[in-house]
């Protein structure tokens, strides 16, 4: 790249940074500092007095069943969340791509879902699915289908990755659809011409090349997944029934805000935000170029 | 967004090794995703024009009732909710108020740290980046509890300035405005320089309105962005007037309680997600640009 041309100023470019720096600096690297620190001291329940016990927290936090169970929670509703919402979205965009006129409308109605907040979302799913009025659960019952989401674990984790999902839809459609736009038809052309078959060219041409844009989404559903969905746990289930619903950012929130185990709840963020830098590592590794706001 | 260059695009030609009912196929497929899409939101809008006697008596009807203006007048200027007295007119307010704030002030603050560092240079520059840069690795997730001390130390509980100020700086935006910035040629900046124009002047008169567009997509995300947020305004709001519409939603509804007022509770969901849904369709152009297209 040519040496970028630039402006002499002294004083101005540090006033043009000032802003987002000190905002940065008091509020993210101050609390993280804080998170850091507390998640190495052990407090009386009062909060009066504090010791530095190193490394307990963490031992602590990862000799806990509870803690244990709650990472196989979040991993089961990441992994369902990203494979419905994907797969979903996937099958719509291909289908998209196949109709030229109406792609438009369809677009139009299907981004709908990113545009409501995931609480949101899923307290609609609780409307329609909860067992004493919603409409959906009664067609559930009269199909011969146990279903109570505030009683049974598993039917309240189904709801949940069914209002996570959905509103992940359209956020992968759009980027799945860009992925289909990206590959010339002409290869497409050719190998129904050698009289390959539509299946066959999908998985033999398309799949493959839309294994880059398949991996970002990856990513990003599964920090999705991890992170912005707090708000459909704490609206549906609050992590219920028993702890069958409370994933790890839940946990951190409830520990932390609600019982007031500061230490733990402080180790339980470090965990976080080793996760947090692992996935950013992940995207900027192997997904560079593309921006995922937040 | 380049068209796509399918023969014939405009109409639904056949490509070659396509079938005429592979695209039946196609459009029945897209029109059970729009009715799995669409449905809950449907649903939620007939639900708010029924009284609470239908509601509490499923399944409920399959088209709107009659309640629509009792329902969405007692909403919005009753003050009845269960939220002692908060109408929805109040929350919209606060909602609005923060989702605004949050997509200019992000923008704002973003594109002046990114002109610094793409147009200047200076010593720590390198680092001022990486200091942005690293805040992508800290969501509000991570550090709940020590966010929550500073605000109250600062007295910004219960404040627009705390629902919006925390959650301007991030580093997407910058990232962003850098890529762009840097794709602009250095000529252009020298041109502006030999013909008098300091850095305020190139930055108004060239440089913003060549980042309109980067403007525009981003304010759709970040206005959405804004609008959905869920733990912040949980963790910085005690007060009801001062709350979301979103937590004010989630703290009016309860299964348990047999007093929930369903068909109010119907009414300010759709007020809650009419405004960004309106957004992200009527700036659609610019939303899916800015998404999708960011990779230079």
């Amino acid at each position: 790249m040519t040496p970028r041309v630039v402006f002499p100023n002294k004083l101005l470019p540090y006033l043009l940074v000032a802003p987002q720096l000190a905002i940065t600096l008091v509020f993210f690297y101050w609390p993280a500092a804080q998170a850091l620190y507390q998640s190495m001291l052990k407090e009386d329940p009062f909060g009066l007095k504090s010791k530095f016990v190193w490394f307990d927290n963490f031992k602590k936090v990862l000799a806990d069943p509870n803690y244990l169970h709650s990472i196989k929670v979040t991993v089961v509703f990441s992994v369902a969340t990203a494979a419905v919402a994907m797969i979903v979205a996937l099958l719509l965009a291909v289908m998209a791509e196949k109709v030229v006129r109406s792609k438009g409308f369809y677009r139009t109605l299907l981004i709908w879902p990113y545009a409501v907040a995931p609480a949101i979302a899923g307290m609609l799913f609780l409307f329609l699915f909860n067992p004493s009025i919603g409409s959906l659960a009664i067609l559930l019952r009269k199909m011969g289908i146990a279903w109570d989401p505030v009683l049974n674990g598993t039917d309240a984790m189904v709801l949940l990755v069914a209002a996570a999902a959905w509103k992940q839809i359209s956020y992968n459609f759009l980027f799945f659809v860009a992925g289909l736009q990206a590959i010339p038809k002409t290869l497409i052309e050719a190998a129904a011409i050698d009289g390959a078959r539509e299946a066959k060219r999908f998985w033999t041409i398309v799949f493959p090349l839309l294994a880059p844009t398949t991996f970002f989404l990856l990513v990003i559903n599964t920090t999705y997944a991890f992170f912005d969905t707090f708000g459909i746990v704490h609206a549906v289930t609050g992590g219920g029934p028993g702890k069958a619903t409370e994933t790890l950012v839940y946990k951190v929130y409830n520990d932390g805000f609600v019982n007031l185990i500061l230490g733990s709840s402080a180790a339980q963020s470090v965990i976080l935000m080793i996760i947090v830098i692992a996935l950013t590592a992940i995207q900027f590794r192997y997904v560079e170029r593309k921006v995922h706001y937040g | 967004m380049a068209e796509p260059k399918a023969p014939g695009s405009g109409h639904d030609k056949l490509m070659i090794g396509q079938s005429a009912s592979g695209i039946y196929v196609a459009h029945a497929i897209l029109i059970l995703g729009l009715v799995i899409v669409a449905f809950p939101i449907y649903y939620t809008f007939v639900a708010s024009t029924q009284t609470l006697q239908t509601i509490l008596r499923p399944p409920l009807p399959l088209l709107p009732g009659s309640e629509f203006w009792n329902n969405y007048s007692e909403a919005l200027f009753g003050g009845a909710g269960r939220l002692g007295g908060v109408g929805a007119g109040t929350l919209l307010w606060n909602t609005t108020v923060m989702a605004l704030g949050i997509a200019v002030g992000k923008i704002v603050i973003s594109i002046l740290s990114a002109y610094a560092i793409v147009f200047f240079r200076f010593p720590f520059r390198m680092a001022i980046f990486w200091l942005i840069f690293i805040t992508l690795m800290l969501p509000v997730e991570v550090r709940i509890l020590p966010t929550y001390k500073v605000m109250v130390d600062l007295g910004l509980i219960d404040t627009y300035a705390g629902l919006i100020i925390p959650l301007i700086a991030s580093a997407t935006a910058t990232l962003l405005f850098r890529q762009f910035f840097m794709t602009i040629p250095g000529e252009l900046v020298e041109a502006a320089r030999v013909d008098g124009a300091g850095p305020w002047r190139f930055f108004f008169d060239i440089l913003l309105p060549l980042s309109r567009t980067n403007i525009a997509a981003l304010f759709v995300i970040l206005f959405i962005y804004g609008w959905t947020q869920y733990l912040w305004p949980l963790l910085v709001t005690n007060r009801n007037d001062m709350t979301t519409i979103v937590i004010a939603l989630k703290k009016m509804v309860s299964f348990a309680d047999a007093d929930t007022q369903w068909h109010l509770v119907m009414v300010t969901a759709i007020l809650a997600i009419v405004p960004p849904i309106l957004v992200v369709v009527l700036m659609q152009r610019w939303f899916v640009r800015g998404l999708v297209d960011t990779e230079k």
